[in-house]
């Protein structure tokens, strides 16, 4: 079966960047579509159907997002575009934007009518600042052939859309943290409640939407949510970037259907063409660093047997004891080679790094995982450490004020859960730790 | 709207948050705040120790909430029930928060002017642990002086932003915030300005630990060795009501007046914030009218034995 594509169908095409050439590929569709021949609720309802579920990591269906958004009379409503594609092993987003930028400000200019919102920003990472210089110079072409500013298409619809960047904090990426960013204060997650569809950019109704749910709705409005729904399996719709990386022979981008085999994925000719330099595979972490890595032996089955595939139910099979996330589809494989502890303190440090420090459990647990984590990759660990580690990860999770604390804690957990032995390695061979690797885990015998 | 908090019912006003609920209650429902400061909107939420449990979300919506929520922030809905003192989850949510806000605090007791006051002594007496499971380098700075009557000692801050809003809510000029993030956060002025304003003087008082001190009181006595009274003067600038904490004749220190959660009472419908003169300038008694004892409720080390008043609520704590 052909895999069908629909946000990166023409993104071979010479020129694609330009108006011009992305016009004449069909692009702006869906604004014409939408400001011709449909009222702003009937584009929430396609969105609906559709089944669309938030590409950023979390998975909530965009179209109840949508449709919680607060509509007080007289008080401006906004749309954000969360670009703060930060998660180590994600770069879908940077991949989108760079190529088709077009795509992310149709799926705006859409997407901000069926929103009523008359002003919305793309929030971008700082880092990607010749990205910042791609969308810029995209919709200066929008706004000068109509389809941005007053009156868009002649149908009194007024919209501004700008870019601001971000000062490079992972934190940012969170919705709250990223809305007192744009308001210029310390990215800081706010106290939820009220949520940002009630009280969100300077008090009022705001939607935060990840580039490429905001670009899916594209295909969604055009084709129809159905057909969108048509896709996929399960409540799985439609399609997914997944960035590949580690050590695959074809790591990259791919937009896959939702449904296709994590096997296929990783083995398949089409995709990344197996495990680089012949080697066995060791361990995945499927949808970025902060969901639970998984053992050889889970990756391409669940502990049920069944085939592993690439959705959001599927990954997440098993639930914390033997399954994962589909998160945000940043997709790390790690081959026999790899060390298993030296990764996790690699991850931890991230979170230690990118931790706000405005509550405590994440504040000074993540610190202090680093700490440990970093000890016993050295050979300076103890073999009671692994259970304080299991410990302090018990005590973040679920008590901090954004999923931070969560996102540093789950790779943690299951890091021990699944290689335990390996830690214990670290801690009794401290001297062969440094100098060669545990490779594969032992495969638990199932009765 | 009715609120079940530890099986005692109480009906409160939409828009209420479960740890103003319980503080009408009182006594021992009452979740402890480090944070969360009534007086200062935008506080609260950070430091995660009134954590409380919640096992029904409302008559409407039954179903109990997955995470410990934190009660200083999250409204009440009619007939919700919550757990604090009666739940397991939260007593052990606890303990992890107070064994994270101890981890990097250098706990250098003896040598506070904060030990006897502090909020985060009591926390650790009730919740913490008996060992450290912290085998590292506690995270350091250098003490700093903010302006010439504040001293930061970083080392024991715990974050809670409450002297942040202070200086946004009670000074003209903001110098002062938070640099860095992660475990790196630390409170700061703008390149080591001065924080020079009439009433930077109630950042001391809204810490809940020892992290800002007054230089004018720094090791002239312990807490618990002084007599607060109540006492009042003619201010152009505030309420002038305080709490002069003497040594026989002699003023030791001036404070605001603070409730048994710590923070400065309301007087006439008004926070009374002290300015920084009647806290730092007026130790001379004859500028003072002196009114009676100072009654100090939650703190039993200073409450301790002083007036007969003052000794049932420290009887709670033994019992």
């Amino acid at each position: 079966m052909k895999n069908r594509k629909l946000l990166l169908e023409n993104v071979h095409i010479p020129g694609i960047e330009t108006f011009d050439v992305y016009r004449k590929n069909g692009g702006y569709r869906s604004v014409e579509k939408a400001l011709n021949t449909m009222t702003p609720d009937e584009v929430v309802e396609e969105v609906k159907k559709s089944g669309l579920r938030g590409r950023g990591g979390a998975g909530f269906p965009t179209g109840m997002k949508w449709s919680f958004l607060a509509k007080p009379e007289g008080v401006p409503r906004y749309l954000v575009c969360n670009a703060d594609e930060s998660e180590p092993g994600t770069f879908k987003d940077r991949y989108l934007m760079e190529k088709i930028p077009h795509l992310l400000i149709e799926g705006m200019i859409t997407s901000s009518y069926a929103l009523g919102a008359n002003t919305s920003y793309i929030y971008i990472r700082g880092e990607f600042m010749y990205i910042l210089h791609i969308l810029e110079k995209a919709i200066a072409e929008a706004y000068d052939k109509g389809f941005l500013g007053k009156n868009i298409l002649g149908k009194g619809y007024d919209l501004d859309l700008f870019v601001v960047p971000g000062g490079g904090a992972y934190i940012c990426g969170e919705e709250t943290a990223l809305l007192e960013s744009l308001e210029g204060k310390r990215g800081n997650p706010r106290i939820k409640p009220p949520f940002p569809a009630v009280k969100g950019l300077w008090g009022c109704p705001t939607v935060v939407n990840n580039v490429e749910s905001l670009a899916a709705v594209v295909p969604i409005v055009n084709d129809g949510g159905d057909s969108y729904a048509a896709i996929g399996i399960g409540r799985s719709t439609g399609t997914k970037l997944i960035s590949a990386c580690g050590n695959l022979v074809k790591p990259g981008v791919y937009e896959i259907e939702m449904g296709l085999s994590v096997e296929e994925f990783i083995y398949g000719d089409d995709y990344c063409k197996g495990i680089a330099n012949n080697k066995k595979l060791k361990a995945c972490v499927p949808g970025g660093s902060s969901v639970p890595i998984l053992p050889h032996y889970l990756v391409t089955k669940t502990a049920s047997g069944e085939d592993r595939l690439m959705s959001y139910e599927s990954l997440a099979d098993g639930g914390f004891v033997s399954g994962s996330m589909l998160g945000s589809g940043g997709f790390i494989v790690f081959d026999e080679d790899q060390c298993i502890v030296r990764n996790t303190w690699n991850f931890t440090r991230f979170y230690a790094h990118e931790s706000c420090g405005q509550c405590s459990p994440c504040r000074e647990g993540t610190g202090w995982m680093e700490k440990v984590l970093h000890r016993l990759e050295n050979g300076h660990g103890n073999i009671r450490d692994i259970d304080l580690l299991a410990e302090i990860n018990k005590k973040i999770e679920g008590n901090t004020i954004c999923p931070l604390g969560d996102a540093a804690a789950w790779p943690v957990a299951a890091a021990i859960r699944h290689f335990r032995d390996e830690f214990e390695w670290h801690v009794t061979n401290k001297d062969e730790a440094i100098t060669r690797n545990y490779g594969l885990s032992k495969e638990p015998l199932i009765a | 709207m009715k609120v079940t908090i530890d099986d005692i019912t109480i009906e409160v006003e939409a828009g209420t948050t479960i740890l103003n609920a319980a503080r009408k209650i009182g006594g021992e429902v009452v979740p402890p705040a480090m944070c969360f400061y009534s007086k200062l909107p935008g506080t609260g939420g950070k430091c995660r120790t009134c954590l409380v449990e919640v096992a029904a979300g409302s008559t409407a919506d039954p179903r109990p909430m997955p995470k410990l929520v934190a009660s200083c922030s999250t409204p009440v809905m009619d007939g919700m029930i919550v757990k604090n003192k009666t739940s397991e989850r939260v007593h052990e949510g606890r303990s992890a928060v107070v064994e994270f806000l101890l981890i990097n605090h250098p706990l250098d007791c003896p040598v506070c002017d904060q030990a006897g006051e502090c909020n985060l002594q009591d926390l650790g007496y009730e919740h913490g642990s008996v060992k450290t499971r912290y085998e590292e380098e506690r995270r350091t700075f250098d003490p700093i002086d903010i302006g010439d009557k504040i001293k930061l000692h970083m080392n024991r801050c715990i974050l809670c932003y409450r002297c942040v809003e202070v200086a946004n809510q009670l000074t003209e000029k903001r110098v002062h915030g938070v640099l860095h993030r992660g475990e790196h956060a630390e409170i700061s002025t703008f390149i080591e300005q001065a924080v020079d304003n009439d009433f930077s003087g109630n950042m001391i008082d809204v810490c809940p630990v020892g992290a800002l001190t007054d230089r004018t009181f720094r090791f002239k006595s312990r807490v618990w060795f002084l007599k607060p009274m109540e006492a009042e003067c003619e201010c152009k600038k505030c309420a002038g009501k305080v709490v002069l904490w003497m040594f026989g004749q002699e003023i030791y220190r001036v404070t605001g007046r603070k409730d048994q959660y710590g923070e400065i009472e309301t007087i006439d419908d008004k926070t009374a914030w002290i300015c920084n003169e009647c806290r730092f300038d007026k130790k001379d008694l004859a500028k003072w009218k002196v009114t009676g004892p100072r009654v100090i409720d939650r703190h039993s080390v200073i409450s301790q034995g002083k007036y007969e008043t003052s000794i049932t609520p420290s009887i709670k704590k033994i019992n």
